[in-house]
C-alpha cells in the first residue's frame, strides 16, 4: 500500500483516529508519519534528485562526470566520489565542492538558476574578497576624483590604495 | 533560566508578540547554514571532528553570552528533546540521535543554533508575525559572532559551503507562516498556492499539502539560495507574500458582506466546541482554532487574544501534553487533557486582554 500523503513511499504506519464520532484511517509512509506528528517551521524538504529531474542519470551515460577518469577522482580531504554524491545527495565536505566544481556547475545551475554568490561575504573567511572589492571600489573613486581634477583627494585615495596592496601581497606570501 | 525553566514555559516569544500584518502573517522564520571549513560534514565527519565542532561552538559561547547557553543533546531526556521539538527550536532529526549534537538556546527563544544537524551550524530566528527584515538582521548578528570562533567554509564564487546543495550560497532559507482561512473557504486557495509557486517560492500546508491542510496555514519560503543576496532572497519572499495577505483580507470582507450570519454561526460554533468540548483531537482542535481565530481577526468574537492560535498549536502537541502531567499518555487521555488545556487557555486570554 502507499503512502496517503506522498503516494510515493510503501506506507509502514497506520492511524486511526476517531473525529466527532468519525472513524478515519490513515496510511503514512515514515517519513510523512513524521512529518504529520510535527507541524509547522518545518524546513521544505528539497529532494535533489527530484530537484535535478534526472539530470544526474540522463547525463550519467554522456556529458558530466562521465570520463572514467573524472568518476573516480576522490575528493582529496573526505574521500567521496561523485557517484557517491549521485547518490546520497548531498557532499562530504567543503573542499568537494572545489573538487567537483566542474561537475557540480549545471547542477547548481539546475537547482538554483544562478552559479555564482552574490550575497554576504564573511568578516574572516571572506578578508581577502573583502579586500580586493575595496580596492576596486577606491580604484573607481580615484578614477572619479582625477577626473574631477580633486588632486588633494586622489593623493589621499592612492595611499590607502597602496597600503591595501601591500596587506594584499603580504597575506598572498604567508599563504602561498 | 535553565533549561527545564524553557520547557515548562507555557509559551515562547515567538508565539506571544504581535508584529506587522499580524491578522495573516503568524510568524517569521530565518535560517543560515554555516559549517567549518576542511571539517567534513557532520553526516560523514567522525565522532572527534564531530567533538570538535561543538568545542569551538563552546568558545563561542563563552565568549558570546548574548547568543545563549550550549546544551548537548545527551545531557536531555527524550521528552525534554521533544518539546524542544515542538517549539520549533530544533528539527525532528536533531532530536533523534545525540552523539556530539548540541543546540544554543536563548531565554526569549527568539534565537536557537543547532550544532552538528545537516550542517555544522544552522542558525535560526523565529519572529511573531511579519519581521523578516529584523529577523535576518538579528542571524546576521549570530553568524558574525559565531564566525569569530569557528572558520567558516566559504567559497568566494559557491558562497556558504553546505552539506546539500540545495543551501549552497547564501545558506538562508527564509519563511513566513501565513492563516488564510478566506481564501480555504471562497475555495481560492489552490489557485493561490499555485501561483506563489510560479514565484520561485515552495508552499508546505502545515500537517499536509494543498487543500488538505489543516487550520488552514501555510510557509512560504524561498527556494533558490544561490545567485541573489539575502536582502533580495527576503524581499521577494516579503512581495509576493503581500499580495496573498491583500487577498486573504480582501476575501474576508466579501465573505463578511456577502453573509456576516453565515460566517458568525461558523467562527462562534467552533468557539463553542473548544470552550466545551472534553475531547479534542488536535486535527479536530486545529481546524476549529483556525475558524476562532478568523472570528477574532474579524472582531467576531471579542475580548480573546488572537495569539491563541499559535500558543495553542504548540501547548496541545503530545510532548507538551505529557509534560503537563508528567507521564506517558495513552491517545484518550491525551484527547482529554488537549480539551481542558484548550479551554483553560482560551479562558486565560480572555482574562489577559481586557
Ligand atoms: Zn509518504
Ligand atoms: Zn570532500
Amino acid at each position: 500500500m502507499l503512502c496517503d500523503a506522498c503516494k510515493q513511499a510503501e506506507a509502514t504506519v497506520h492511524v486511526t483516529q476517531i473525529v466527532n464520532g468519525e472513524k478515519r484511517e490513515s496510511h503514512l509512509c515514515e517519513a510523512c508519519a513524521r512529518r504529520e506528528g510535527e507541524g509547522m517551521w518545518l524546513e521544505p524538504v528539497f529532494s535533489v534528485h527530484k530537484l535535478l529531474g534526472g539530470l544526474l542519470d540522463v547525463e550519467a551515460g554522456g556529458g558530466f562526470g562521465a570520463a572514467p577518469a573524472r568518476s573516480r577522482v576522490r575528493c582529496p580531504n573526505c574521500g567521496l566520489t561523485f557517484a557517491d554524491f549521485k547518490r546520497l545527495g548531498h557532499l562530504g565536505c567543503s573542499q568537494c565542492y572545489e573538487t567537483f566544481d566542474q561537475q557540480l556547475e549545471p547542477v547548481l545551475r539546475r537547482i538554483h538558476g544562478g552559479t555564482t554568490h552574490t550575497g554576504k561575504v564573511p568578516a574572516r573567511a571572506g578578508s581577502a574578497l573583502r579586500r580586493r572589492r575595496e580596492v576596486e571600489r577606491l580604484r573607481q573613486e580615484l578614477q572619479a576624483a582625477v577626473a574631477k581634477e580633486e588632486y588633494e583627494r586622489a593623493a589621499e585615495l592612492r595611499d590607502r590604495l597602496r597600503s591595501l596592496e601591500q596587506a594584499e601581497t603580504d597575506a598572498g606570501s604567508r599563504n602561498g | 533560566m535553565s533549561l527545564k525553566d524553557i520547557v515548562n514555559r507555557p509559551v515562547s516569544e515567538w508565539m506571544t508578540g504581535s508584529g506587522p500584518d499580524r491578522d495573516v502573517v503568524l510568524g517569521s522564520r530565518v535560517r543560515l547554514a554555516r559549517n567549518v571549513a576542511g571539517v567534513p560534514f557532520p553526516a560523514v565527519a567522525t565522532d572527534e571532528q564531530l567533538a570538535h565542532v561543538v568545542d569551538l561552538c563552546r568558545q563561542a559561547v563563552a565568549k558570546e553570552p548574548f547568543l545563549g547557553q550550549l546544551v548537548s543533546m545527551s545531557s536531555l531526556s527524550a521528552l525534554e528533546r521533544q518539546i524542544l521539538v515542538e517549539r520549533h527550536l530544533i528539527s525532528p532529526q536533531h532530536a533523534k540521535g545525540t552523539k556530539h549534537k548540541a543546540v544554543i538556546l536563548r531565554d526569549d527563544e527568539v534565537v536557537s543554533v543547532m550544532v552538528n544537524e545537516e550542517d555544522h551550524v544552522r542558525i535560526q530566528v523565529l519572529m511573531p508575525g511579519q519581521q523578516l527584515p529584523l529577523a535576518l538582521d538579528v542571524a546576521d548578528r549570530v553568524d558574525q559572532a559565531l564566525e569569530e570562533h569557528l572558520p567558516y567554509a566559504f567559497s568566494e564564487t559557491r558562497g556558504f559551503l553546505t552539506a546539500c546543495p540545495t543551501n549552497v550560497g547564501t545558506g538562508l532559507r527564509a519563511s513566513l507562516m501565513v492563516h488564510l482561512p478566506a481564501l480555504a473557504m471562497t475555495d481560492q486557495i489552490n489557485r493561490i498556492i499555485a501561483a506563489v509557486g510560479k514565484f520561485g517560492l515552495t508552499v508546505r500546508g502545515l500537517y499536509g499539502e494543498g487543500t488538505q491542510a489543516v487550520g488552514n496555514i501555510f510557509q512560504f519560503s524561498n527556494q533558490v539560495t544561490l545567485g541573489h543576496a539575502e536582502s533580495e532572497i527576503v524581499h521577494h519572499l516579503i512581495n509576493v507574500t503581500r499580495q496573498v495577505i491583500d487577498q486573504e483580507r480582501e476575501a474576508r470582507q466579501t465573505i463578511l458582506k456577502r453573509n456576516q450570519v453565515a460566517l458568525e454561526d461558523r467562527v462562534l460554533r467552533a468557539y463553542g466546541v473548544l470552550t466545551h468540548a472534553r475531547l479534542l483531537s488536535s486535527h479536530e482542535a486545529m481546524q476549529l482554532l483556525s475558524d476562532v481565530r478568523l472570528g477574532i481577526d474579524l472582531g467576531l468574537i471579542p475580548g480573546v487574544k488572537p495569539e491563541i492560535l499559535q500558543e495553542l498549536l504548540v501547548l496541545i502537541r503530545p510532548a507538551h501534553l505529557q509534560n503537563r502531567v508528567g507521564r506517558e499518555l495513552a491517545p484518550a487521555e491525551r484527547d482529554e487533557l488537549r480539551a481542558t488545556m484548550v479551554r483553560e487557555r482560551i479562558v486565560a486570554g480572555k482574562g489577559e486582554n481586557t
